[in-house]
């Protein structure tokens, strides 16, 4: 079933259109990783879904509720989980949880409960009058995940959700949000970690100036654009023009980065004869065909 | 212009919490300072002054310092205090991503602003009871016209920060606007004392009608001749309300 579903989702500041005629179908309890350089439009599309800026063109559908009209339904379904810290400094970190769940008028005692098996989750119970200041940057991005699930959300809305965690927290975050997703609460999650969205996701977009190039599991994506493995042939600058003009004579696909020929969907026959060897070809490497080395900003 | 919701409270409540914690940081403001006001000008300089409209200098400026400090409260939350929760701690951010909309958190700042202006208004009212000024039962209904003062207040107030580039621009709304009324509005003579042209305008400032009630109500002369100046508080309510409502949805929402 379809849980989040856009059509024409359109987003224009000024001279700029950040998002461009986006249509996505987001299955029910799938992890979807919207991928893409800085200035993409992610962060606008999220911030659409989430009902915090208007479309200028297009519709959204959550849950089967059109998001225009009934916004406060649809965000009641929705945990948002921020890229940027915005808990509350003058508050500690229980009573951050229980003033965020009288936003979801979610009684005081259940709160209070809910508060307590969250901080558990993410082994925080011992900080509870903790100011949030007091927190660590890997305690205070849990905490925002767990207080994303106070209000038990059918989907889940991660921005960079490990983004500057220590490999030990990176890891942690990870653990939770699979098993969040074996119990079936979707997520929706933009990362630049290709690492994390080939590890996390069922599905991913690969978003580029506003629009969306391409929606697949992480191996399709790859077979599809870069094949499952990647030659590299690392070459002495006397050596480059002669190599390079092998693979044109072959028509092979292939890019030059720093000192390093990667050949992108090859077999071994039309390779016969090259130096180099093979390694197993990422979502980076897709995701550096599709938008591009040059920085986008 | 959409309309806000119960929820509202909500945010109020949030604004509730944090200050109960550090009510003490902004105890200086409404209760040391009118004090210090109240001893400098009202017993100091009020010695060498003679009755004001047949009353003690100290008696004519108290209910004064009750209005414009319940203004400084309510201006001050909703410039200084609403720009580091939007700006600074994206608090806004944090709401807008629950079943809370731009409208509730909007009236949400306005009533806690208002709520400030109420609090202010008993502690300075409590200052003056303590220096045995307050005579007239009508007093007592002071705090409830705070609320009203601070609704108004606090709508100016946010809708200037809902275009405030920079914490530093509000500087220039308290230099060029909260300041001059402080000083230009009733509070330390009576404006009969201007000439003409000059008493006319300062009937713009909103603090002159503020002024003029909270002094009635204070010496016990409330009367239909004050309906003019609660028609002009209910106006500025009434329209800088509905004008922020739209501006800051526009800001927050980009």
């Amino acid at each position: 079933m379809v849980i989040i579903k856009t059509e024409n989702l359109t987003r224009k500041f000024k001279e700029l259109t950040a998002v461009d005629s986006v249509g996505l179908e987001i299955a029910e309890g799938e992890c979807f990783g919207l991928l893409g350089p800085n200035g993409a439009g992610k962060t606008s599309l999220i911030r659409m879904i989430t009902a915090i800026s208007p479309p200028n063109g297009g519709s959204i559908w959550v849950a089967g509720k059109d998001l225009a009209k009934h916004p406060r339904e649809v965000k009641a379904m929705l945990g948002v989980v921020p890229q940027i810290d915005n808990l509350d400094p003058d508050l500690n970190v229980m009573q951050n949880l229980l003033t965020f769940s009288r936003y979801f008028n979610i009684p005081r005692p259940e709160a209070y409960r809910r508060s307590l098996e969250v901080l558990r989750l993410f082994q925080l119970e011992d900080k509870q009058r903790s100011r949030t200041r007091e927190l660590s940057g890997g305690m205070k991005r849990r905490l925002l995940i767990a207080r994303g699930l106070l209000n038990t959300p059918k989907i889940l809305i991660l921005d960079e959700p490990s983004i500057g965690l220590d490999p030990q927290s990176k890891h942690m975050v990870w653990q939770k949000l699979r098993e969040l997703r074996s119990q079936g609460v979707t997520q929706l999650m933009c990362t630049q970690n290709m690492e994390e969205a080939a590890l996390l996701c069922d599905r991913v977009a690969i978003m580029h100036l506003g629009k969306i190039l391409v929606v697949d599991t992480p191996e399709g994506v790859i077979a599809r654009y870069v094949g499952s493995r990647i030659w590299e042939i690392e070459v002495e600058p006397s050596e480059r023009d002669e190599v390079i003009e092998v693979l044109r004579r072959r028509h092979l696909e292939f890019e030059e980065v720093v000192n390093t020929i990667q050949v992108f969907n090859y077999d071994s026959q039309g390779l016969g004869g090259l130096p180099g060897r093979p390694r197993k070809a990422t979502l980076e490497d897709v995701f550096f065909k599709l938008t591009g080395r040059s920085l986008v900003e | 212009m959409r309309p806000f919701s119960w929820r509202f409270i909500r945010v109020w409540q949030r604004n509730s919490d944090v200050f109960l914690r550090l009510w003490h940081t902004e105890a200086p403001a409404f209760i040391a300072e009118p004090l210090i006001l109240l001893l400098a000008m009202g017993l100091g300089l009020g010695g060498y002054i003679g009755a004001v409209d047949g009353q003690r200098y100290i008696e004519f400026i108290a209910p004064g310092i009750i209005a414009a400090y319940a203004m400084f409260s309510a201006s001050s939350e909703c410039t200084y205090s609403s720009f580091v929760r939007m700006e600074f701690q994206n608090t806004f951010d944090a709401i807008l991503a629950t079943p809370l909309n731009v409208e509730d958190i909007i009236a949400g700042e306005i009533f806690w602003g208002a709520t400030r202006s109420v609090m202010t208004s008993v502690a300075v009212l409590t200052i003056t009871a303590a220096f045995q000024l307050v005579h007239s039962p009508w007093v007592l209904l002071i705090p409830p016209f705070a609320l009203l003062e601070g609704l108004m207040f606090s709508s100016i107030a946010l809708f200037f920060t809902s275009f405030a580039p920079s914490i530093n621009s509000f500087n220039y709304y308290f230099t060029l606007f909260i300041s001059p009324m402080f000083f230009l509005s009733g509070v330390f003579f009576p404006l009969s004392t201007f000439p003409e042209l000059l008493q006319k305008l300062s009937w713009i400032a909103p603090l002159t009608p503020v002024a003029q009630i909270t002094r009635a109500l204070f010496q016990g002369e409330f009367g239909p001749k004050l309906l003019p100046a609660l028609g002009i508080i209910i106006g500025y309510t009434v329209i800088f309300f509905a004008i922020s409502l739209v501006t800051m949805r526009r800001r927050l929402t980009r």
